[in-house]
């Protein structure tokens, strides 16, 4: 393949990648913006939802839709569920202390991934997806018989990638709606900008904690449900994605929602066009570093904003 | 008898029982405890920062790996004996952790753990992208002839023990004397109200910075020395899993009490050891200690200890 069509596949691969680094990173975001605390389980949710979505379509079998479109409402839900009652049974028993939570949140993660490898076991599962037809791209160029399209073998990509960028564009729109027009999206706003104002408004802040606590996972279990048809569902697939979420937040400014969608796009296309050209470790190095001199020299973020 | 004479006496005591524990405990438990107090150095090292200056780093697998990586490579590739190996290995973990402290310490709390998470990530990646030399999670061995010191054969199970002794005594007496100096109440006034440290006119970067060194310092001592005692060294030291277990051990036996680090070690290392007995899975017991942990006793072993019973205890 040559220059040109090389990057625009590589640019969907990444694409495809930002869609879910999106979906899983806002869930951090909304954590951090609403509730100020740090959920470093957060990969662990998003490897739960990937291991429900295996479990709800090897338990269903028949056409891979039917399993797949159940995973996609029952994974959310259960990982919600069970993050939000994380969040009842610890996180506020200690007050969202910082330094205690990020404690208590590396437990929770052992804790999860632990009991995933003793229930689930060490192995890669796969995940079918619900359609996956190959569509092939074309490409145009300037040719010694003038302008001319054709068909570069390779440069293609699947139906069911589409659909988990569309998908991920869909929930995040739906997302923004709620959280900027409905009642909901009202207290939660709320209780972000000063809990304890909208607790004297009646805002039962304890229970919104809880379900924004959950709402997050909820997020990264979505992501996961999507991505596990292309990546196969593992105990310890929640490591990257959370690394990768982490900088994405800090990249776009801690609890910025649409900071967070454009470092998303940032980085998902570039790690996507980083890995293809050099090596993927190399990419991971550059990233790591990039956000820890990000942290230190504009601890505000790109679209943050300054003095808290 | 006074407050410190009595801390002094308990340090004196800790260290005696270890070494009576070399010829009364079998051969397993010796074994053990040479390890344990090897990493009790890493967790020394790690209690400085986060119990004395309450900065809590997950980078400490960093400088753990710098010391075991500066000891390790300069064997492998420049041929280096013992004692200069160790000294590169002391160095790289100072340089370090001069660096990262410098970079890390212009941000406070949350921040500041991500960026040290982050360094050390970035970190552990590089040894994997030079695997060529460092033959990244595989590891690689350091040669028998490699490891003698001073005309001891550390491969030898009583030399290494007494090795960990000594190592252990220096570091364990050191740090002791060090949070009782100026100096480290000084970083304890740090920990407890920053703001009102630099009022007085305390340079309090100043001293978190050498508070970082120090610590970063101890622990890659600690690496370079597990390195040189137990033959071996590979990337797995430099997972984000070795930043957490310090946290986890110095939580465990009591943050910011001297004996609080060898406390925290022992007790995590025998249940890994006995629970990995039983399922493979023996990170799930860390992970419920660390909860219980956070929700009952936030101040640890020691820590609780002192609360308790021994008011005096340093």
């Amino acid at each position: 393949m040559d220059f040109g069509p090389h990057l625009l596949l590589a640019s969907l691969e990444g694409a495809v990648t930002a869609a879910i680094l999106a979906l899983t990173a806002m869930g951090l975001s909304i954590v951090f913006g609403v509730m100020r605390v740090v959920n470093v389980a957060h990969g662990e949710f998003y490897m739960l939802g990937a291991v429900i979505a295996w479990w709800v379509t090897s338990l269903i079998g028949g056409h891979p839709a039917i399993g797949f479109v159940l995973a996609l409402g029952i994974a959310p839900l259960l990982v919600g569920f069970l993050a939000a009652a994380a969040d009842k049974v610890i996180l506020q028993k200690i007050n969202y202390d910082p330094d205690r939570t990020i404690v208590a949140t590396i437990g929770l993660l052992y804790i999860i991934q632990q009991t995933t490898l003793m229930t689930f076991g060490p192995d890669a599962r796969p995940v079918q997806p619900p359609f996956n037809t190959r569509i092939a791209l074309p490409w145009f160029e300037f040719g010694d018989a003038g302008f001319a399209m054709y068909w570069p073998w390779g440069l293609s990509i699947t139906s069911y990638k589409l659909f988990v960028i569309m998908a991920a564009i869909g929930i995040l729109t739906a997302l923004w709606l709620v959280i900027t027009r409905s009642k909901i999206g009202l207290i939660m706003r709320a209780t972000q900008l000063d809990s304890e104002t909208a607790l004297a408004f009646g805002v039962p802040v304890d229970r919104v904690y809880m379900w924004v606590f959950g709402l997050g996972a909820g997020l990264a279990a979505v992501g996961a449900v999507l991505v596990v048809p292309i990546q196969q569902a593992h105990y310890l697939m929640g490591h990257d994605p959370l690394l990768l979420a982490f900088i994405t937040v800090i990249i776009g400014g801690l609890g910025s929602l649409p900071g967070t969608v454009i470092a998303a796009i940032l980085i998902g296309m570039s790690d996507g066009i980083i890995s293809v050209f050099f090596s993927p470790t190399l990419a991971k190095i550059i990233a790591t570093l990039v956000v820890a001199m990000v942290l230190a020299f504009r601890p505000q973020g790109l679209l943050g904003r300054t003095a808290h | 008898m006074t407050d410190s004479q009595r801390s002094q006496l308990l340090h004196l005591g800790v260290i005696a029982l270890l070494f009576v524990a070399f010829f009364v405990l079998p051969t397993y438990h010796v074994g053990n405890l040479s390890r344990i107090m090897v990493l009790a150095v890493y967790a020394i090292g790690y209690n400085f920062l986060f119990g004395y200056t309450g900065l809590l780093s997950l980078g400490h697998a960093l400088f753990f790996a710098a010391g075991m990586y500066g000891l390790g490579l300069s064997m492998e590739l420049f041929d280096l004996t013992t004692a200069p190996a160790l000294m590169v290995g002391l160095a790289s973990a100072l340089i370090v952790s001069a660096v990262i402290g410098f970079l890390a310490l212009r941000t406070s709390g949350v921040s500041f753990m991500i960026v040290t998470l982050m360094f050390a990530q970035a970190g552990y990646l590089t040894i994997l992208y030079f695997g060529s030399y460092t033959r990244g999670d595989e590891g690689f061995v350091i040669q028998q002839a490699d490891r003698v010191l001073f005309g001891l054969d550390l491969s030898n199970d009583t030399a290494r023990y007494f090795a960990a002794l000594v190592l252990f005594s220096v570091c364990f007496l050191a740090v002791a004397r060090l949070v009782q100096s100026p100096f480290g109440r000084t970083l304890v006034a740090i920990r407890e109200n920053e703001e009102r440290a630099r009022m007085l006119g305390y340079n309090t970067v100043a001293h978190k910075l050498k508070a970082v060194v120090i610590s970063g310092t101890i622990a890659g001592v600690a690496g370079a020395a597990y390195a040189l005692l137990f033959g071996y060294a590979g990337a797995t030291f430099a997972t984000v899993q070795y930043s957490i277990f310090p946290l986890l051990w110095v939580l465990l036996g009591g943050a910011g009490t001297t004996i609080g680090p060898l406390i925290g070690v022992i007790f995590m290392f025998y249940l890994i050891d006995l629970s990995s007995d039983i399922t493979s899975a023996y990170m799930l017991i860390a992970g419920v200690v660390l909860v219980l942990l956070t929700l009952f006793a936030p101040q640890g072993l020691a820590g609780e200890l002192r609360k308790r019973v021994f008011k005096w205890m340093p």
